[in-house]
């Protein structure tokens, strides 16, 4: 039998460290992913996902079961990656205005280059490499919190009660949010929007 | 419908996550109208995209590295010193009140300084006040100052 995320917590303030690894194994793919969309950068992602599992962990003791465990999870998450963005804007600036404009091949996402011989059709290969780079870029470019709303609404679906306490505003502000988010993603996405609609 | 009430209802029309009479509110307006329908599909085809970004795995070092901040953590301490080492300002409220007892407690208040010379001087210190207290009906005769202080007694005047 699967036991829930909250019996699992309850388990491991109980001293089963067995459970706390059932939760990593549970999370540790979701935060990271979700923590990589947010700061942009897969080390600092990872720890700040190792930094999430160390607060639940220390959290155990006074854990009470009063919200969801996904939601104290990504608020923790949240909270840590709004932080990091604000800590690294200028630097990402500085780093930005320095850097050579080279083909996008950061953090092993993709490394278009170095992948070209395994690609029998390299010209698709390369297609999708743009594409995801404008949807990338589209979602960087959102404000942190617009960003986080979409992140959570999309890739983690949590219905918009979860993502409204996770982001401490109301459940009317967080819709107005993610509409504001998906229509600027509609714009600056246009050309490829235009392809998807015409098929 | 007005296409701005629309406008509020999209992204959940989109997700699935209307309830059913406002869905069909919905599909009415989007019937009649093809700015909205246009969009809905453009909301719709967003999300397509964003499914197109694929999902990366942790790397192959980030349990162990969980499992080294765990570890390094402060074991569980039991009865009041974990609650006390736990509670930082509890702990920084208790000492400061020690302090300030110690404090306190060294003090010496000093009582109001007096000079030797303002006390008052006992001459007799053997007069007992009841055993020497005069009967009233002694007190018709004058003292015989004379004999007692010579020195406070007043000239008497020379007789011619």
């Amino acid at each position: 039998m699967i036991r829930s995320d909250v019996q699992l917590m309850l388990d491991v303030k109980a001293g089963d460290q067995q459970s706390f690894e059932l939760l990593l194994q549970r999370y540790r793919t979701p935060l990271v992913n979700f923590l990589y969309r947010m700061v942009r950068s897969r080390e600092r992602a990872e720890d700040l996902a190792q930094e999430v599992f160390l607060r639940v962990y220390r959290a155990r003791e006074d854990y009470e079961p009063s919200a969801k465990f996904t939601t104290w999870l990504f608020r923790i998450a949240t909270n840590l990656a709004l932080n990091s963005v604000r800590d690294h804007r200028y630097e990402k600036l500085e780093i930005s205005m320095d850097a050579p404009i080279v083909a996008d091949a950061e953090d092993g996402e993709e490394r278009m280059m170095e992948v070209a011989d395994e690609h029998p059709d390299i010209e698709q290969h390369l297609v999708d490499e743009v594409r995801k780079k404008m949807i990338r870029h589209a979602i960087e470019k959102l404000p942190e919190k617009q960003r986080a709303a979409v992140l959570l609404h999309k890739y983690q679906e949590l219905d918009y009660a979860e993502i409204s306490k996770i982001l401490q505003c109301s459940e009317s502000a967080l819709k107005s949010l993610l509409f504001r988010a998906y229509e600027t993603l509609r714009v600056e996405l246009a050309p490829l929007v235009a392809q998807s609609v015409k098929h | 419908m007005s296409c701005e009430r629309m406008e509020g209802r999209i992204l959940a029309y989109v997700d699935g996550r209307l309830k059913e009479s406002e869905r069909a509110e919905m599909d009415k307006h989007l019937a009649g109208c093809a700015a909205c329908h246009l969009r809905v599909n453009e909301f719709r085809a967003v999300t397509g995209l964003l499914d197109e970004l694929p999902v990366i795995e942790p790397s192959g070092a980030f349990n162990a590295r969980v499992h080294a901040l765990v570890a390094a953590e402060p074991q569980k301490r039991s009865g009041w010193l974990a609650w006390f080492m736990l509670s930082p300002r509890v702990a920084f409220a208790a000492s400061m009140l020690l302090l300030l007892a110690v404090w306190l407690g060294s003090i010496q208040r000093p009582g109001p300084q007096i000079d030797a010379q303002d006390l008052p001087v006992v001459e007799n210190a053997d007069y007992d006040v009841i055993s020497s207290f005069a009967p009233l009906s002694d007190l018709s005769q004058a003292p015989d100052t004379d004999s007692n202080d010579s020195d406070t007694a007043q000239p008497q005047p020379q007789q011619m």
